[in-house]
């Protein structure tokens, strides 16, 4: 536990610093892009927040899967702490890019293929964050949270493809599946990467400590229902000390 | 002579004891025969009732008049706004008539008998989702000639591929629906968290219909074999999830 304890505070000073210099380098070690100049250095916090928001997205899928698998409610809190962070970074990716784009373009929002699944996935953590207050029986709360993440992760990419097929106006990738010709210089992409471990270790921080809140969330429904349990049957009656979930969830 | 539901209900009796989950080899010999019960008791409950056809045609219609006070349409313009009107109007008319699929099983707690049921579980998926499809294809049916002659738009040319999108698109609603009904039955709100987990998923099927849709019945048709192969993909995509996760399902 206390061992726990000590390498969660370094985790948290190391995002602290980490964020701190990646806001430094971001300013005095990346150098001045050509034509955009000074709001072009948006871009490393924007990038970087947009992939750790993609780390965060996968990891909610997976959570869905493993928790429909086995059945262990870990998974459920490993969704909700994945899908609340990645909202998070997802709000930073869609407030950082009008800013952007608003000088470089001249308009702050356009239904680009980028932009709307982008959209889209914000709305379907909104959606996916309202089930955990409108469910209340924890296991059917967290198969809907399971189902839901993974038809989202499933979605995205035919979002992503049905706009792409019509319109597009977003800068095109200059790391991966770069044109010829295009690219980014080696200090930029050095910045870029620099940010995104900033923004990946703030994501670990605030994940577990989001998932540690809905564990003893958790443990106190179980003591709660274990109390209720308890006044209404005598004790010789309890099946398993309650350690153990129903198969067959109880019918209201 | 006996009705679906009571021959599969004799067929019950010698093997009772086994149990009815997933992937009980035995079960799956049945899954037509089961789907088809299920798919005939939803629709003669349909028939019985008439509520959830009548009100989801008249909301409809409702959403075509409000059309044109909203933009007052000239034909040219109807041609540009109407199939994502259209669309608008089917993903509605869905998202209503999705809702109760579940819903009705809930008064007298069918479902857990329907569980009970010596059927492939995938058979009340199967014949959920068929009756869902079929419903919200009489209401397009029903729909279409209304807009053709309200708004000045000829529909005949385009029929055949118009029918074809109907189909794809449709499936591609009542696929994720049938299964977000599923599990949104127990929430509370229901009615209003069915259409914002349900909208966002299917962005991908109202643009790739609509611009289907906006091809066939443009001044210059065209045939839409980008929109068709894209809708075609999310329906099978929508397909292997639904398959996937509803074996989970049903063990809540």
């Amino acid at each position: 536990m206390s061992l726990n304890r000590t390498l969660w505070l370094v985790a948290t000073l190391l995002a602290a610093v980490w964020m701190a210099a990646a806001g430094y380098a971001i300013f005095f070690v990346a150098p001045d892009e050509s034509t955009m100049h000074l709001i072009q250095r948006i871009f490393y916090i924007h990038v970087a927040s947009a992939w750790t928001a993609g780390v965060a997205f996968f990891v909610v899928a997976l959570a869905g899967v493993l928790y429909l698998i086995k059945r262990d409610p870990r998974y459920d809190w490993a969704g909700i702490a994945g899908a609340e962070t990645a909202l998070a970074f997802t709000t930073v990716v869609l407030v950082t890019g009008p800013i952007w784009a608003k000088p470089i373009w001249g308009i702050w929002w356009t239904w680009d293929p980028r932009l709307t699944s982008t959209f889209v996935l914000w709305l379907m953590y909104i959606a996916y964050l309202l089930i955990r207050t409108l469910v209340d029986d924890q296991q059917r709360r967290a198969v809907l949270c399971a189902v839901y993440g993974i038809f989202a992760f499933a979605d995205v990419p035919l979002v992503f493809m049905a706009i792409r097929w019509w319109r597009g106006q977003h800068p095109s990738p200059v790391i991966a599946g770069a044109q010829p010709g295009s690219g980014l210089d080696p200090t930029m992409k050095a910045v870029l990467f620099f940010t995104w471990g900033a923004t990946l270790i703030l994501y670990a921080v605030l994940m577990r400590q989001r998932y540690r809140l809905e564990a003893l969330r958790g443990e106190i429904d179980m003591l709660r229902q274990r109390a209720e349990d308890s006044e209404v049957a005598p004790a010789s009656t309890r099946s398993d000390g309650g350690g153990s979930r129903p198969l067959v969830a109880s019918k209201g | 002579m006996a009705t679906p539901l009571e021959s599969v209900r004799d067929e019950r009796l010698p093997s009772s004891s086994s149990t009815s989950f997933p992937s009980s080899t035995s079960s799956s010999s049945r899954l037509f025969p089961g789907a088809w019960a299920i798919f005939a008791k939803e629709v003669r409950t349909e028939l019985r009732t008439r509520e959830l056809l009548v009100t989801t045609a008249v909301f409809t219609l409702v959403v075509v008049f409000m059309f044109s006070f909203s933009f007052d349409p000239t034909s040219a313009e109807s041609r540009r706004f109407g199939p994502g009107l259209l669309w608008i109007a089917f993903l509605f008319a869905g998202t209503l008539m999705l809702e109760p699929s579940f819903l009705r099983e809930q008064a007298n707690d069918t479902l857990a008998a329907l569980r009970l049921a010596p059927i492939d579980p995938y058979a009340i998926l199967l014949g959920k989702t068929l009756a869902n499809f079929l419903f919200l294809i009489i209401t397009e049916a029903l729909l279409l000639p209304v807009f053709s002659v309200f708004y000045n738009v000829s529909l005949l040319p385009a029929l055949p591929g118009l029918a074809l999108v109907c189909v794809l698109g449709t499936l591609g609603i009542v696929v994720p629906g049938t299964i977000f009904s599923a599990v949104t039955a127990h929430a509370r709100m229901r009615e209003l968290l069915l259409p914002l987990l349900l909208l966002p998923v299917l962005a991908p099927i109202l643009i790739a219909a609509t611009e289907s849709t906006a091809a066939l019945l443009s001044e210059s048709p065209e045939w839409p074999a980008v929109g068709l192969k894209l809708l075609a993909g999310a329906d099978i995509i929508f397909l292997t999830v639904a398959y996937f996760l509803f074996e989970a399902l049903l063990e809540e």
